[in-house]
């Protein structure tokens, strides 16, 4: 496969950090220790030449994420680097900037990822890119004043904006020069096609999208802000729940819990790991039917049959999610340590609820295929379409179903293990179509492979002995992990690898919270999904994305 | 009107009579509702135009399909299955806010979104009606404290019903809806005309060390307009 053949011959073992360090050279000025990679501290004009040899001689092909935060003295940016075939192997590539003229080679020439995210950088720390194709305001609107994450930012400070940035974008003649073909077309950010509110600016010659560009930061809600300012113990794990709102929340808590825990060295009973695991792929389950139900909506316009289909779905997996923790959508059940509570009692009818939803599913998953998979409509709309190669894939930082339908074997929960996911039988599902129905299939077949280990959880929580039902273990009322401790660690989404970066400072608060989200680098790939492709076929491309623009946007 | 003419059309003044007598001997009631006791056999209804208007509009809502956060997830099971809006006269959302009276909105309002939400509120034809959907919308909710959130879509445009919860569980929302559709029939509604926001001369605005600062960056016939967070609640 031609997976196999890009990868260099390098990477069959993992190397230590020694050997990395000897590979960068005289790049490296300085060596930190994160708490999950060994982290190598380069000069701010080194960027490109560093990150390509751990790319082409190490095999990090994976840029995972870019972290700015700005320190008393510096400023600095953070490559997360992974490896797409064992993301257990981590690097990171930390580079210092100068506090009064914060300036930074981009790595935008070697990770295309690395676009958005130092756009990102630039918008909310202040920190400018050298070589950057496009460094503008990504989150924000183009007229806002200051870095809100940088140190001397003042909350309070009204923002004053001109009126004629907020002028109808429309209000012009779209049409340029009278010699050129093309012609703009606006979509969103109010549209029932772009799944929140995304605004997608497209050009178009004739029918076909000749270049599309997405404007995010529609809700951008300060996701990051909220959790620097409250605390590891209780206080952020209700926020997780938002960025991934279709009912993904324990996917998200865990990404946190995953974090927090690894930072604090807290362990989680095995009992607590079992509840996390079954509730996090009931999450899934619900999250992928929404996903299901909406491009189904996007490439038919129907919104009677397949879309309350999914719903139906939904709602029974909710009922269960609702009985397990108490809320429909925003759970708030992890707590670092483990659960917030037991399974309701009486277990045996909780458990024959779930039993009995996984029974009728086959039923149900039959009914879907017979009106989407199998449909020739929608194979004639999305086979073939919205092609998405897995080289261009990998260089976007695409995970999850993205990734999965490109075939890149790539998921969290095998690759680097976590919860219970190690001791159960299941499948990792890839499809190498490349194209939309792919990623459509692959969401499809997990909910299969999400319903196996929900029934292997329940038999194993069934037989559990009484007395040793531990749901969390003994965590301090007050966490203070040691000043400058960092970690990166991330978690299988129902989108795709959700990582948080953490750094603490010695206080019960984190002193840089970053989220690493997968719609963040999933939606980077649209244009090259779409471009030369009909309307109708982005709009199909961007509904197998499967985007949330509160994950996008935090 | 005989068969010999019209041999394929039935003699349908038979049926009607049977189903007639049906109905007064009480054997089939579907059509005999206590409306209809109240008219008697009179077609007509006596009322003032203005509070048959309100029924009307109480009794028919077009929603607008507007979709911003987390709220909206519950939006869209409220209208689906098991919940099915549709139930309470407030139907199948549209797509175009020309063709809607109700908005619900559904989530966290940021700065960047405001002003576009205003102007889908403005594109939508009088008399227009608003629901605010979850914490976010009365104060910013969880999100309050964010720079970039705006506290609370009254800011921006009138809210006729307040809906709490994060987020509101779909119960809250039917409930919501007909709380509305009941104040739309007794003909109450918020005005229209609103404070949307602070749309002044750059020179209006208190003279701050921040202010002079930035009259150098702007152009100072231009007008600007000022996101009033300080001073909201």
């Amino acid at each position: 496969m031609s997976l196999e053949e890009q990868l260099p011959d390098t990477v069959e073992e993992g190397q230590s950090a020694d050997e990395l360090a000897e590979l960068l050279g005289d790049l490296v000025i300085d060596r930190e220790d994160h708490v999950n990679a060994p982290g190598f501290v380069i000069r701010p004009d080194t960027v490109q030449d560093a990150l390509r040899r751990l790319r082409d001689d190490a095999g990090f092909d994976h840029l995972s994420c870019v972290t700015a935060q700005e320190y008393e003295d510096r400023y600095e940016s953070i490559y997360h680097l992974k490896k797409y075939d064992d993301p257990t192997q981590e690097a990171s590539v930390v580079v210092p900037a100068d506090k009064e003229h914060p300036v930074s080679q981009s790595a935008e020439p070697v990770f295309r990822t690395a676009d958005w995210h130092e756009r990102e950088a630039y918008d909310l720390i202040g920190i400018d890119y050298d070589e950057h194709p496009d460094l503008r305001r990504i989150l924000l609107p183009d007229t806002w004043q200051g870095h809100p994450l940088s140190m001397d930012y003042d909350q309070d400070r009204p923002q004053i904006v001109s009126l004629r940035e907020h002028a109808n974008p429309l209000q012009e003649d779209q049409r340029s020069d009278s010699d050129s073909d093309t012609m703009f077309l606006n979509i969103g950010p109010h549209h029932p096609a772009t799944h929140g509110v995304l605004h997608v600016k497209a050009t178009l010659d004739g029918e076909q999208v000749a270049d599309v560009e997405s404007d995010i930061g529609y809700l951008h809600r300060c996701e990051e802000q909220m959790c620097q300012t409250k605390t590891y113990r209780h206080q952020i794990m209700p926020y997780p729940d938002r960025w991934d709102y279709i009912s993904a929340g324990l996917l998200n808590e865990w990404a946190y819990a995953r974090a927090a825990e690894d930072l604090n060295d807290i362990e989680v009973p095995e009992y607590a790991q079992i509840i996390r695991t079954m509730g996090a792929e009931l999450c899934r389950m619900a999250a992928h039917f929404l996903a299901l139900g909406t491009f189904a909506l996007d490439v038919y316009g129907d919104f009677t049959a397949i879309f309350m289909y999914a719903v139906r779905d939904r709602e029974e997996v909710q009922n269960i999610l609702e009985d397990l923790t108490g809320q429909r959508l925003m759970f708030n059940y992890f707590r670092l340590g483990g659960v917030v509570w037991d399974l309701p009692e009486p277990r045996e009818e909780f458990f024959e609820m779930t039993r009995d939803y996984l029974d009728r599913l086959p039923e149900h998953l039959e009914e879907y295929h017979d009106l989407v998979t199998g449909n020739e409509i929608l194979q004639m709309r999305t086979v073939d379409t919205g092609i998405l190669p897995p080289e261009v894939a990998k260089s976007y930082g695409a995970t999850g179903p993205v990734a999965r339908g490109s075939g890149i074997d790539y998921d969290l929960r095998r690759d680097d293990p976590y919860g219970y996911y190690d001791e159960l039988d299941w499948d990792v599902i890839v499809k190498d179509g490349c194209d939309n129905y792919s990623r459509l299939l692959v969401r499809m077949l997990e909910v299969e492979q999400s319903a196996k280990i929900v029934e292997q959880c329940i038999d194993l929580l069934e037989d559990w002995p009484e007395d040793e039902r531990n749901i969390q273990s003994n965590v301090p009322r007050t966490l203070r992990p040691d000043d400058d401790k960092e970690i990166y660690r991330a978690v299988e989404g129902a989108k795709g690898e959700l990582g948080i970066y953490m750094r603490a400072d010695g206080t019960e608060k984190p002193a840089r919270f970053k989220i690493r989200s997968p719609c963040f680098s999933n939606l980077q790939t649209l244009p090259e999904m779409s471009n030369g492709e009909y309307v109708p076929d982005m709009i199909a491309a961007l509904g197998s994305l499967d985007i949330v623009l509160g994950e996008v946007d935090r | 009107m005989s068969s010999q003419q019209h041999p394929f059309v039935t003699d349908d003044s038979k049926v009607l009579t049977e189903t007639r007598d049906a109905r007064l001997a009480g054997q089939d009631d579907r059509f005999n509702s206590r409306l209809r006791e109240a008219f008697g056999s009179t077609p007509f209804i006596l009322t003032k135009f203005d509070k048959f208007m309100n029924w009307v509009r109480g009794s028919s809502m077009f929603m607008l399909q507007f979709g911003i956060a987390c709220c909206s997830i519950e939006m869209m099971h409220t209208y689906a299955v098991k919940h099915d809006l549709d139930r309470f006269a407030a139907g199948v959302p549209r797509a175009s806010p020309r063709q809607a009276d109700v908005i619900i909105i559904p989530g966290t309002i940021v700065s960047k979104f405001a002003p576009r939400m205003k102007r889908v509120y403005d594109q939508m034809p009088e008399p227009k009606f608003v629901i605010g959907m979850g914490s976010c919308t009365i104060s910013g909710g969880p999100f309050q404290e964010g720079y970039n959130v705006i506290k609370g879509a009254e800011e921006v445009i009138p809210i006729d019903i307040h809906i709490p919860g994060c987020p509101p569980r779909p119960e809250a929302l039917v409930y919501g809806v007909a709380k509305l559709q009941e104040r739309i029939a007794n003909g109450e509604s918020s005005p229209v005309v609103v404070k949307p926001y602070e749309l002044e001369q750059f020179g209006d605005l208190e003279r701050d060390e921040i202010v002079e600062q930035l009259a150098e960056d702007i152009d100072t016939d231009d007008l600007v307009m000022r996101y009033n967070w300080g001073d909201s609640p």
